[in-house]
């Protein structure tokens, strides 16, 4: 395995997040600090406000507490950059937009329904190049198969370089080989890039091998920590069952 | 305006082009149907079409409350209710959990039976009743700036706010986390949308107005894969319907509007049909 380009000193803190949705509870008091240059996985059954958690951070969910970037190496505060992969996007087929269409328009101002503009489009072949996707690039995002759009999400997500990835893990559409392929490219920006990944995952063994910290989640934090303790803790196997 | 007479009249040598009415009615619609088209191009893209239908209906609310209140000029407070209208409509489609088209269809039932009780509480239907199906031959010069003062409008929006429009439309949450403001963009879209229907509505009719902003859209989605042709395709089929429609029935003599919206009906079957051909 490389060495990390990650230098550790940066951390998102998610500080004292909580949602209602009428009279109703969805996320209470949840604190979180996600290093840069780890992967960190949020578990929870469903309806334990994992994909809330997101939205919130995000700001798209009305919410109290707030996010925090710090450099700890120059110990200040900056504005954060977050990446996001969502979990599906419903497409439908004979959709309009190309794979650059939709690129452009998260990247650029130029609006997209006039000409290709030349050096975008080769930057964004590029940046699709990491991700194994540059032949996508002309394709109708309605005509991409689960996999591929993943990965077209995952390029646009990391330009410009987030210092927060957020991932949404995608359930339908893509098999378990696809799931594990995603893993891996997930792991492959966590080495290469220095920044700070949070997923929200809904298969625990490849949680197992490839997360370095766990958050399980049930509208609040009940256990955080390695695989291993989160695993075996009785928090776990109150709502999991006991795995083998 | 007697120089743009002069050029149309040197371009087009037809008998038509001599009258001033038709010479008008030519204009309006090349200023209304590109603006119609491309606002059309994310009307069905978000699947809105019902929407803009419920929107144009509110004219006949906008009509009677305009008239209650003794307002000289309709388009006020047409407009007026059609912005208030429209979000409404989106404030209440974001916050229900209902399927939006019922929500929708509620809005709509009441707006056209809420216009249509006042008007005819006030004796007054018959004088309005052109609204239903419009007269774009009756359109005069003033009219015709306020049409090209929204076709101004509709592309500095586009061009300014197009990319942002697109990704909220795929997916909201991508947008807010390209930092998009996406309240504030859908607003200003159905604002937009309530704006354009308003002024173009006595020209085009109730009945028909959203024809207009569905089919060349819908016809170029069924032809296209990327964003240019999608637009480019989308103002074309329009212009050609318009100005086809607008021939066509002076020759005819059938409504103005019900040919443009006939010619784009075919032009969506023969797209449909060439989608399935190069389908199979």
């Amino acid at each position: 395995m490389s060495e990390s380009v990650a230098c550790g000193l940066h951390c998102t803190k998610i500080n004292h997040i909580n949602v209602k949705f009428g009279k109703e509870v969805v996320l209470k008091d949840v604190n979180l600090h996600v290093h840069c240059g780890q992967l960190t996985v949020i578990i929870g059954r469903n309806g334990a406000g994992k994909s809330t958690l997101l939205k919130a951070i995000l700001g798209e969910v009305e919410h109290t507490g707030n996010i925090v970037f710090t450099d700890m190496k120059e110990n200040i505060t900056k504005r954060i950059k977050i990446g996001y992969v969502p979990q599906s996007i419903h497409i439908e087929k004979h959709m309009p937009t190309t794979v650059y269409d939709l690129f452009a328009s998260c990247i650029c101002h130029v609006p997209v329904f006039l000409k290709k503009d030349k050096k975008i489009y080769q930057e964004i072949k590029e940046q699709l190049k990491l991700f194994g996707a540059e032949k996508l690039i002309d394709k109708s995002i309605g005509d991409l198969s689960g996999g591929e759009l993943q990965r077209v999400l995952l390029a646009i997500a990391t330009k410009p370089t987030p210092n927060l990835l957020i991932l949404d893990e995608p359930v339908s559409g893509i098999d378990k080989n696809g799931t594990e392929d995603f893993y891996e490219l997930v792991n492959n920006l966590k080495q290469k890039y220095d920044m700070s990944i949070l997923l929200v995952s809904h298969d625990l063994d490849l949680v197992k091998k490839y997360a370095d910290k766990v958050v399980l989640l049930d509208k609040e934090v009940v256990k955080e920590g390695t695989p291993e303790e989160v695993f075996h803790s009785l928090e776990f196997q109150n709502r999991f069952g006991n795995l083998k | 305006m007697d120089i743009i007479y002069n050029i149309l009249e040197a371009i087009l040598p037809f008998e038509f082009i001599e009258y001033t009415f038709m010479k008008n009615a030519l204009l309006a619609i090349l200023l209304v149907t590109p603006v119609f088209a491309i606002l059309g191009t994310m009307i069905v893209n978000n699947k809105m079409a019902f929407f803009s239908d419920a929107l144009g209906h509110s004219a006949l609310t906008g009509i009677a409350i305009g008239m209650v209140l003794g307002i000289s000029n309709m388009n006020i407070s047409m407009i007026f209710f059609a912005v208030i209208f429209a979000l409404l409509l989106n404030f209440v489609k974001n916050k229900t959990t209902y399927g939006a088209d019922t929500i929708i269809s509620v809005f709509s039932s009441i707006a056209i039976a809420l216009g249509l009780a006042m008007l005819a509480q006030s004796g007054n239907f018959n004088k309005y009743s052109s609204y239903l199906v419009g007269d774009i031959l009756s359109i005069s010069n003033i009219e015709i700036l306020y049409l090209f003062l929204a076709f101004i409008a509709v592309f500095a929006f586009w061009y300014f706010t197009f990319n942002k429009l697109n990704v909220l439309s795929i997916n909201s949450t991508l947008a807010k986390s390209r930092g998009v403001n996406t309240k504030l963009i859908d607003n200003i879209f159905v604002i937009l949308i309530a704006v354009i229907v308003m002024i173009s509505i006595r020209w085009i009719g109730i009945l028909l107005i959203n024809s207009l902003l569905i089919l060349p859209a819908a016809s170029s989605r069924n032809v296209t894969k990327n964003m240019r042709s999608y637009h480019l395709l989308s103002v074309i089929f329009s212009l050609f319907s318009g100005t086809a429609g607008l021939v066509i029935s002076y020759y005819w003599n059938i409504p103005t509007g019900s040919m443009i919206v006939l010619i784009s009906g075919i032009i969506y079957f023969i797209t449909f049909g060439i989608r399935k051909l190069v389908k199979e």
